[in-house]
């Protein structure tokens, strides 16, 4: 499998890799994926007062184009509102990093992934 | 000086050892006859070459040189042993025994028959990956007309209980074939004693060239085949088609060498993997598949839990290695080896074959052992999975979202 430069790098040097505490203010947790299927990402995004997500995390267990996604994802949703990360697109993710057609599913995951999170931070913050 | 990638898939195929090729090359250039020619010399020698090796290769596994016939490899000759011997008997039954975890040139030719009428049953294993006898004797019936059983496993190396298993066949009065490609020069072959009928041989596992094997076919009690291919009558008639002599000769040097160095080689290569087994189990959450006891010396496979398969194969690019899963362009299949022995998908997809052999050296070794530290342990600080068996959740109590 030939993987793009930007896959590679993503891979070699991961960004945001981590966790939050979980009970720090403004964290919500989005884990999509199952171990058989052979991908599992954790996306954690940290929202500030003002609705704008101030800082990201993730860990995966998958393939590099996997790691490579949520990597991506967790620069591309910083800073934004959660209405704006809800934005980001599978097709985006994969474009970015020239990702072959079997390696699809890795940016629907991420942006799975992204939904997720947002998801677990309505709950929290409308319940 | 250490050659990146460093070579640990012999399993796979062995590079031809430089004293086999050059007893091959002569017989490319200058003594190009053929075999079959019986009016020149040319033919003379090249058929001389010929059963010179034949006596070789059959030195090697207590064989007569009569019972040897060339085929093109191991597939070939699991292909003309089953299909020959069931479409031969069939007159006496048409139920045929294989085991899950054989290799797929046995499988599919097995599916072959069922397609053409023949009855199947492939056994399971036992976690070790061996078969159970009494499970063998369960499923023979009285129209059992062949059981097939590798000798060793391609994937994890176990080494299955042939003497035994050929004498329940013997009494029954079973043809039994075995697929013996990847136990040359590995484990005691002696067909003198052992009840095999038919035995599959390849010269790529062994330190000789691609393109050649052998199938040993037993007089006494005679065994009969139909062919499979047809033509000028070769090798008794059981599989046409000219001979290629500078392949023959390599396939016998490269199976006299094993003989001879046999002992002392296995000797070495079961330190080096002896090292190699302390220096990765060391890792927490790692899991050897398949006996540790019945194995052959040169075979190490291991899983590595919370880590994804195709992502190790990607970090540890320094090595070349076989993965559980066969990570083909569309989609990463468990190998079905590793869940007949009850692994799970995601340990089968995070497994490992390490396969040594007469090239690999101590320090190859040890660079081995702190790639994989290394990089496993990287993986895992990106490995949601491994956060959560850190925290001591249950990831089999998780409702995961299939997809």
């Amino acid at each position: 499998m030939a993987y793009s430069d930007k896959v590679l790098d993503h891979y070699e040097n991961p960004r945001n890799v981590g966790s939050f505490g979980k009970d720090e203010e403004g964290v919500a947790t989005g884990m999509v994926g199952a171990p058989a299927c052979g991908d599992v990402m954790k996306l954690q995004i940290k929202v500030g007062k003002d609705g704008v997500i101030e800082d990201a995390k993730f860990k995966t267990y998958g393939c590099g184009s996997a790691i490579a996604s949520s990597s991506l994802v967790t620069e591309w949703v910083k800073g934004k509102t959660i209405d704006q990360a809800l934005d980001i697109k599978n097709t985006q993710i994969a474009e970015e990093l020239a990702l072959p057609p079997v390696k699809i599913h890795c940016s629907i995951l991420a942006e799975d992934a992204i939904k997720a999170a947002v998801a677990d931070y309505r709950k929290k913050h409308q319940a | 000086m250490l050659k990146f990638p460093i070579y640990l898939d012999y399993s796979a195929t062995t590079p031809v050892d430089p004293r086999v090729a050059a007893k091959m090359i002569p017989w490319l250039t200058e003594h190009f006859g053929n075999p079959a020619s019986r009016s020149h010399a040319y033919g003379w020698e090249a058929e001389q070459a010929v059963e010179e090796a034949r006596e070789q290769v059959a030195a090697l596994v207590g064989a007569d040189a009569k019972e040897i016939i060339w085929t093109s490899g191991a597939t070939e000759s699991n292909n003309l042993a089953i299909k020959g011997a069931a479409h031969f008997y069939q007159g006496k039954g048409k139920h045929v025994i294989t085991v899950k975890t054989e290799h797929k040139a046995v499988l599919d030719t097995v599916r072959e028959l069922e397609r053409e009428g023949f009855e199947a049953t492939y056994l399971d294993v036992q976690e070790n990956g061996l078969i159970d006898l009494d499970v063998l004797k369960a499923a023979i019936r009285p129209d059992t007309i062949l059981v097939t059983v590798m000798f060793v496993n391609n994937e994890i190396g176990v080494v299955q209980p042939i003497a035994e298993i050929g004498e329940i066949c013997r009494e029954q009065g079973i043809i039994f074939h075995v697929d013996a490609a990847q136990a040359t020069g590995k484990v005691d072959i002696d067909l003198g004693k052992l009840k095999v009928d038919l035995m599959s041989f390849s010269a790529h596992k062994t330190y000789g060239p691609k393109g050649i094997g052998a199938l040993y076919v037993r007089r006494k009690p005679r065994v009969r085949l139909e062919a499979q291919m047809h033509g000028g009558g070769h090798e008794r008639g059981m599989r046409s088609g000219t001979l290629a002599t500078h392949q023959i000769v390599g396939m016998g040097e490269a199976f006299r060498l094993a003989r001879e160095e046999m002992a002392s080689e296995n000797a070495r290569l079961l330190g080096l993997r002896d090292r190699l087994l302390n220096g990765l189990t060391g890792i927490e959450a790692t899991y050897v598949n398949g006996d540790l006891e019945q194995r052959v010396p040169h075979n190490l496979n291991i899983s590595f839990a919370y880590v994804e398969g195709e992502s190790l194969i990607m970090a540890i690019k320094d090595i070349a290695v076989s993965s559980g899963s066969a990570c083909t362009s569309a989609s990463l299949e468990p190998s079905y080896v590793l869940r007949a022995l009850g692994r799970n998908d995601e340990l089968a997809h995070s497994s490992i074959r390490f396969s040594i052999g007469r090239f690999t050296t101590e320090e190859e070794i040890d660079f081995t052992i702190g790639l994989l530290n290394e990089k496993i342990g990287k993986l895992r600080e990106l490995s949601p999975l491994w956060e959560m068996y850190k925290d001591g959740v249950d990831l089999d109590a998780v409702q995961w979202a299939a997809h």
